[in-house]
């Protein structure tokens, strides 16, 4: 062997070599694998982008309230759409990458997952170390608690109840009263559509508005435990009684009384058709009390609205006290940034924020309300009534389905109502997606 | 020269780096995702092998069919739409346009370079139905017609972006076969004309065969583009109403993120790598031949 022989072969392990080196340092990057704490510099908060009640509150804390947590620690939100945040947060996860603060996603199931994936804090934890555990409803905590793997591991900055939000005057022209029963419902819904106002405003866009009444019909004829049941495999929704409350839903459509553009109808437009006055009823949780007491939303006037629980199916086994209750998509915060600032953060958000939100965006939050807010809207005073007297709360359509049942579901509830796809069709997909697991 | 290039050692030095780079970027990631196919889990949960599952289950899945029924539709119209309307103004721009037609590529060529996600929007805009009607139901109602949910139903949204995306990227396939056009020599069309051929006998005997090999550029280019369709569904219909227009791409995407399952997720990203590997050798093994006789 020559010594430029070895020499050539020297240069061309060295380039190898090198490139190689070059490579894995560009395509590696920090492996995240330490199980310790890493602190951040930002309290970095993902959300969804349809909130419009959170991230104001927060903001208005970090320049007043907590402004001393946000001179150490800024805060520092940023949205995606609610139908991407599940995929955003595993993306993350995989890279080891969570925000300090995130928002649960459309489905408990894989918030559950990041739970047993030790990705989450535990509050009952952390906020008793903080002092400040009783500072939160425990109706919310046991609601977080059925929802996301049995621990109190996500903060509740909403509390709502679901039912029917309705335009008084509307009822009253017509001297209808509050519908009790499903029937009552149809028949006040059939008067609306004789008169060219739409019965029901809801977003076919979005999906899920569509199949919150599917589920209050299937409690109400079913009983509370119906979906529970499906969940365990006691029943199927491809079951003759499922399929029928499908089949209802579907009528609606049918009989024109979700208006003629419903499938294109985003959840922003859904809502103006209510508070302008071009439907009479509009089913949504509580969370929309916002836009319902702000005058310039709202030209219907803001006394105007009631509101009035999903009606009773005559002869169903569910009852019309059971209201669907929620935690909105509550937020959390990752156990690998959780610092004592950020617990800091995290004490300053559970002393104010239930005040903060109830008084500035009238909506009801888990965290209790230490003094009294004064001027609340009488229909803000009638929901913090309700929430406070049910004791039988019932979950929605898509509360214990996986992922993919529940992307399917709010997917395709437009065409269920279009008769694009047929009762039959819509439950037999969604039983195929929870079979699949 | 020659001797360097006979020199193994040389080409490996020149050869190596890139070989090790492309090595890292492509074939790595290639191989990670086919032991993908033979898992289920996700990061979080973590990855059990699951031998051909999924592979069995990609055969019976009705949702893969429906995306893979709607990838191919989708592919076939477009390509035809895409090289047709290409060709026709790739005519129009050396037959009639001549020398002028500059501004008219530019123009029509413009669309090429707005990002896909603006001319979604463009495009739900003009389809609108609810909250108001946006400009073509504006101008069916005035011309007595009903108007139409456009991106309410499957059939309409599918014309939408059919629509949407031939208009997105026709002027690409025009400037591409002009390309190929203009280097038809003059003498050949003169002579043709010579000789008595006119308007369609001379675009049937001359122009045609002297243009086949960029039009099957162009047909390669779009099959391989338009059955890898992901961004402009995204933006225009999120794969709906449903999953109505979801095209195996998006149908994967989902698969593997939203329902975090990684396995599965790469199963059908095998299926739809061996799609286009079939499409490019078919394609390859016609364009061997030699077209032009």
């Amino acid at each position: 062997m020559t010594t430029a022989t070895f020499r050539d072969r020297r240069i061309v392990v060295a380039a190898i070599a090198s490139t190689v080196a070059l490579g894995l340092a560009a395509c590696g990057g920090d492996d995240g694998s330490e199980a310790s704490v890493d602190a951040p510099d930002k309290l970095t908060y993902l959300v969804n982008a349809e909130n419009g009640n959170i991230p104001p509150v927060l903001e208005d804390m970090a320049q007043g309230v907590c402004a001393e947590q946000n001179e150490v620690l800024p805060l520092e939100i940023s949205s995606i759409p609610q139908a991407e945040l599940d995929a955003q947060i595993q993306l993350l996860v995989g890279q080891d990458a969570l925000p300090v603060m995130f928002a649960a996603g459309g489905t408990p199931e894989e918030g559950a997952k990041l739970w047993e994936a030790g990705k989450l804090v535990d509050f009952e934890k952390e906020l008793e170390e903080l002092g400040v555990l009783d500072l939160i409803e425990p109706g919310a905590i046991s609601t977080i608690k059925n929802l996301y793997g049995g621990a109190f591991n996500f903060l509740p900055f909403q509390y709502n109840v679901e039912g029917i939000f309705y335009n008084k005057a509307y009822f009253a022209d017509n001297g209808l009263d509050e519908p009790q029963t499903w029937d009552d419902l149809m028949a006040a819904a059939e008067t609306f559509a004789a008169q060219g106002i739409t019965p029901f405003a809801a977003s076919g866009e979005q999906g899920w508005p569509i199949t919150r009444l599917l589920s209050g019909y299937i409690y109400r004829s079913l009983g509370p435990d119906a979906l529970q049941k499906v969940a365990d495999g006691e029943a199927k929704l491809t079951d003759p009684e499922y399929v029928e409350a499908a089949a209802q839903i579907a009528s609606l459509g049918e009989n024109g009384y979700l208006g003629e553009n419903v499938a294109s109808l985003d959840y922003d437009s859904a809502q103006n058709e209510f508070l302008t006055g071009n439907a009479a009823m509009f089913y949504m949780g509580t969370w929309a009390l916002t836009a319902i007491n702000d005058p310039e939303q709202n030209q219907i006037g803001v006394d105007n609205v009631g509101f009035m629980p999903f009606p009773a199916v005559e002869g169903g086994a569910g009852s019309i006290d059971q209201y669907p209750s929620n935690v909105g998509l509550p937020s959390t915060f990752g156990s690998g940034t959780f610092t004592s600032e950020v617990g800091d953060w995290t004490k300053c958000i559970t002393e104010n924020f239930g005040e903060m939100s109830l008084r500035d965006q009238n909506t009801i939050s888990g965290f209790k309300v230490v003094n009294d807010v004064p001027g609340l809207p009488p229909l803000t005073q009638e929901v913090q009534e309700i929430i406070a007297t049910t004791s039988d709360t019932v979950l929605w359509m898509e509360a214990l389905f996986n992922a993919k049942a529940g992307q399917d579901s709010s997917h395709n509830a437009a065409l269920l109502v279009t008769g694009e796809m047929s009762p039959e069709d819509f439950m037999s997909m969604l039983q195929t997606d929870l079979d699949a697991g | 020269m020659k001797s360097v290039l006979g020199d193994r050692r040389a080409i490996a030095i020149l050869l190596g780096p890139a070989l090790v780079v492309y090595t890292l970027v492509m074939l790595v990631p290639v191989v990670w995702s086919f032991g993908y196919t033979f898992v289920s889990g996700n990061p979080l949960e973590g990855f059990r092998f699951a031998g051909l599952s999924n592979f069995s289950r990609l055969v019976d899945d009705p949702d893969v069919h429906a995306a893979l029924l709607f990838t191919l539709k989708y592919a076939v119209i477009m390509t035809i739409g895409q090289v047709v309307i290409g060709y026709t103004l790739a005519l129009f721009y050396v037959f009639v346009l001549r020398r002028s037609s500059t501004l008219v590529r530019t123009l029509v060529f413009f669309p090429v370079v707005v990002p896909t996600v603006a001319v979604a929007l463009l495009y739900q805009k003009i389809f609108q139905s609810a909250p108001r009607d946006g400009i073509v139901n504006e101008l069916l109602v005035n011309v007595g017609l009903d108007r139409v949910d456009w991106l309410g139903s499957g059939t309409t949204a599918f014309i939408v972006i059919v629509v949407m995306d031939i208009w997105r990227s026709v002027g690409f396939y025009g400037v591409l076969i002009y390309a190929g056009l203009i280097d038809i020599p003059d003498d050949i069309i003169e002579s043709a004309r010579i000789d008595g051929a006119r308007g369609w006998s001379l675009f049937r005997r001359i122009v045609l065969p002297l243009s086949l090999p960029i039009l099957l550029s162009s047909i390669i280019f779009s099959i391989n583009g338009t059955i890898k369709v992901f961004d402009s569904v995204l933006a225009l219909t999120n794969g709906g109403p449903g999953s109505s227009n979801t095209p195996l791409t998006l149908y994967m995407y989902r698969t593997a993120f939203a329902y975090s399952d990684y396995g599965y997720g790469a199963t059908i990203a095998l299926l739809l790598t061996i799609m286009c590997f079939i499409v490019t050798l078919f394609i390859f093994r016609s364009a061997r031949r030699d077209i032009t006789t």
